[in-house]
């Protein structure tokens, strides 16, 4: 088992040195510090930014476990974007109108955004079975739908704030409190952050303690054999994308109830697709996710502090995390060739003729 | 819409036999200008299509389409290229650095070859390594907005003019105006009469300040159709996209056709990010392709994987968004009376040809647009951001039976498994 996770942590940490190594040899090229770059990228985080570091992975974490649903399905759920801006402005939206009492509210806002992302997500899913429509397409036409939509209805309804519009805010009484958990930290971890443990001991145990979860595993391998075990792999579809979308509605909840306290046009964009580098890098497993949604915080965090410490603009930080998902990719198939050569020069050996007890018998 | 999918099934010639009889494009686009030109006299807002309008619709379509090109030669060849947004990104910090530093033609060329960079990678990760067509895709957005980003800080921050994510204004490639004929062009356009004045402002907008750089990229459209449709060297490369085992049997090098189509692509991607930069914006800024490489595929898939469809396609996007700019929800109004009455054209033509239901909701849709209509005075600028991926999805939706995209679109081929 040990061996296994070994084995498995080997090809991301290889994919990790070959992105330092790239980035360091740009920053020799354009002539930007590399000491400076490579000693602020590892130093120790200071607490503050240890709890930006949390934050931020959790909801990474919560992005890309909605991505390896689909994943595990064969299915790219590239709109993982759209649905949890669809979900956290309509959860917002309700929270402003303040009609319930605080606890109440929560539960009520919950079940609409996880509906939102859910109904945003199937209409992929609905149009991939009965239209035979790409859902990487259509996923990515409606996130397109989902930022006109959303900056329709907050120029309709919306409240002007400085410059920006937004959603009414938060009534207070339903606000979520934070974790005050690392000590001489000016800011707490998000109350809400703990909806990544739980959707990831929940994803776990769905996926391989359920008959569901077997389904869906044995859907993503063979839809042929799938489909000859008598699973309805059409509705299999529709209800993972339907899964996916509930979790990715997730996505925007922490900072909202946490943090924001409202939907803007300035709430944090782009998580969906650092959710789906994450899945990867963490090949869908809910352990190796963890790690990479630590790991892409952590990078993201430190290269703030780039342009203050090293004179190096932090955009950089965007190539090494670009570079280490492509290598990732790369190494696990180039491991994955290894492995079958290696298998079948196994096989051919212990087949070949003149070996005692192991000719076949025709 | 249904202008588009009509268009697009003339073209399909002897692969889809078509009962029915053929009308000439010449026809329908014809057909789609009067009736523009029809909304606009009834409605009065002349500036539905003014030279003005249609210099911007102009501006706006090329980007789209040549990133709909690049699209075209990756998918023909089998390689789904959701990069196309992260090339074009390559495009326009190429295009600002070299157009600035060397003169515009050079950013051109650098545009050019620093999507082909992007595109190598891609190549080089999907064909050679097998990655999935998306996750590279995805991969290579993220680390060209990032690249693009980094340089910008890089070359930019200390010029005058300039700023950390920004160059400072690049001069275009020359264009061209004929002065007489624009002015002439211009009296005749504001007389608003019915079809003559929408002719001259077509007239006007192609005299005045017509970048070569426009021209170019049109004539790259032809050139991809000849290529890729009457030459052996693009029968050969459509096939790798069809069945690269079957091209792997008759001799040809599966592997090289993929990586020049995908290069050929960044290049083209990149093309669209520098004719932003150079033509349409006259400066480089972070973030200024605004997702326009997703509305190139879209638009592409709304072409039916066809030069000439793809043209409809982004022509369509690319006016709408310069309408929406130039002339604000009011004008965009004005569409929508177009867009009842081919609505309506359609579904008379599919009751006729006896399919019912499809006839039945088509009109049941075109009462509705009639009624917004009659009952509103502009559409939201939103609503009209999100026309070019609408339609897309209604496309896909109920013209899927008509779309063929190539067969082996996004599989994975390794050489010498071919079953």
């Amino acid at each position: 088992m040990l061996k296994r996770a070994a084995v498995g942590a080997l090809a991301p940490m290889l994919a990790l040195v070959i992105a330092v190594l790239i980035t360091v040899v740009i920053l020799l090229l354009s002539g930007d510090s590399v000491s400076g770059f490579l000693s602020t990228l590892f130093s120790a985080p200071a607490p503050r930014n240890l709890v930006n570091i949390l934050n931020n992975s959790s909801v990474l974490y919560l992005s890309a476990l909605a991505a390896a649903i689909g994943f595990r399905m064969n299915l790219f759920n590239i709109g993982v974007e759209g649905q949890y801006r669809v979900a956290v402005f309509a959860a917002a939206a309700f929270l402003g109108q303040d009609l319930l009492p605080g606890a109440l509210n929560i539960v009520v806002a919950f079940a609409l955004a996880i509906a939102a992302g859910a109904a945003w997500a199937a209409i992929a899913g609905l149009l991939k079975v009965t239209r035979g429509v790409s859902e990487v397409i259509s996923t990515i036409m409606l996130n397109a739908i989902a930022v006109s939509l959303t900056a329709y209805l907050l120029r309709r309804w919306g409240l002007t704030v400085g410059n920006s519009l937004q959603t009414k805010p938060v009534p207070e009484d339903s606000w979520v409190p934070g974790l005050d958990l690392v000590p001489e930290a000016p800011n707490e971890i998000l109350g809400l952050s703990l909806l990544a443990v739980v959707a990831g001991l929940a994803y776990s145990v769905v996926l391989n303690r359920t008959r569901f979860g077997f389904e869906l595993r044995a859907t993503g391998a063979s839809s042929t054999a799938a489909v000859a075990s008598g699973i309805d792999v059409r509705r299999m579809v529709v209800v993972s994308m339907v899964i996916s979308g509930g979790v990715a509605a997730l996505v925007g909840l922490p900072f909202l109830f946490g943090d924001t306290h409202a939907y803007s046009t300035t709430f944090q964009s782009g998580l969906g697709f650092s959710g789906l580098a994450v899945a990867l890098l963490g090949r869908n497993h809910p352990v190796g996710i963890a790690f990479g949604a630590l790991l892409f915080a952590y990078l993201t965090e430190q290269s703030s502090l780039l342009e203050i410490n090293a004179g190096v603009s932090n955009d950089i930080i965007s190539i090494t995390q670009g570079v280490l998902v492509l290598s990732v990719v790369v190494a696990y198939e180039v491991v994955r060739r290894y492995r079958r050569a290696a298998e079948q020069r196994a096989v051919a050996e212990q087949l070949a003729p003149g070996r005692p007890g192991t000719g076949v018998s025709a | 819409m249904t202008v588009a999918s009509e268009a697009v099934a003339l073209h399909d010639g002897p692969q889809q036999p078509d009962r029915h009889r053929r009308v000439p494009v010449v026809v329908w686009v014809v057909a789609a200008f009067a009736l523009v030109s029809f909304a606009r006299v009834i409605t009065g807002s002349h500036e539905l299509d003014s030279a003005g309008t249609l210099r911007e619709a102009i501006s706006a379509f090329i980007p789209i389409m040549l990133a709909a090109l690049a699209g075209l030669w990756a998918e023909r060849a089998g390689v789904v290229n959701i990069g196309l947004e992260g090339m074009m990104i390559l495009g326009t910090i190429g295009a600002g650095y070299f157009g600035f530093f060397y003169g515009p033609w050079q950013g051109v060329l650098a545009a050019m070859a620093f999507g082909a960079i992007g595109g190598a990678l891609h190549a080089l990760t999907t064909v050679v390594f097998n990655v999935d067509h998306i996750v590279s895709g995805v991969a290579i957005n993220i680390m060209a907005g990032g690249v693009a980003a980094f340089l910008a800080d890089t070359w930019f921050s200390s010029l005058e003019g300039g700023g950390p994510t920004q160059s400072p204004p690049v001069e275009g490639p020359a264009s061209l105006t004929i002065g007489p004929v624009a002015d002439w062009a211009k009296e005749v356009e504001d007389r608003h009469w019915f079809l003559l004045s929408d002719a001259a402002s077509l007239l006007g907008a192609v005299t005045r300040n017509l970048s070569s750089l426009t021209v170019l990229s049109l004539l790259l459209v032809g050139a991809t159709y000849l290529v890729l449709w009457r030459t052996s060297f693009g029968l050969r490369l459509r096939s790798c996209g069809e069945s690269p085992g079957a091209a792997e049997t008759l001799g040809v090098n599966v592997y090289r056709y993929k990586f020049i189509a995908v290069m050929i692509s960044g290049a083209l991607a990149g093309l669209a990010g520098g004719f932003i930069v150079l033509v349409g914006a006259g400066l480089y800024q972070n973030g200024i392709t605004n997702g326009r490489g997703f509305i190139g595929l879209a638009a592409m898939i709304f072409g039916n994987w066809r030069p000439g469809g793809l043209l409809v396609g982004s022509a369509l996007f690319g006016y709408t968004d310069a309408l929406q700019l130039r002339a604000g929800g009011g004008a965009v109004h004005a569409l929508l009376i177009v867009i009842a009455i081919v609505l309506l054209a359609y579904g008379l033509l599919l009751l006729r040809r006896r399919a019912r239901r499809s006839g039945v909701v088509t009109l049941v849709v075109a009462l509705l647009f009639a009624v917004w209509f009659f009952s509103t005075d502009e559409v939201p600028s939103d609503f009209t951001r999100m026309t070019p991926y609408v339609a897309t999805l209604f496309v896909l939706a109920f013209a899927s039976q008509r779309l063929r995209m190539p067969a082996a679109v996004g599989l994975r081929y390794r050489r010498g498994e071919a079953g």
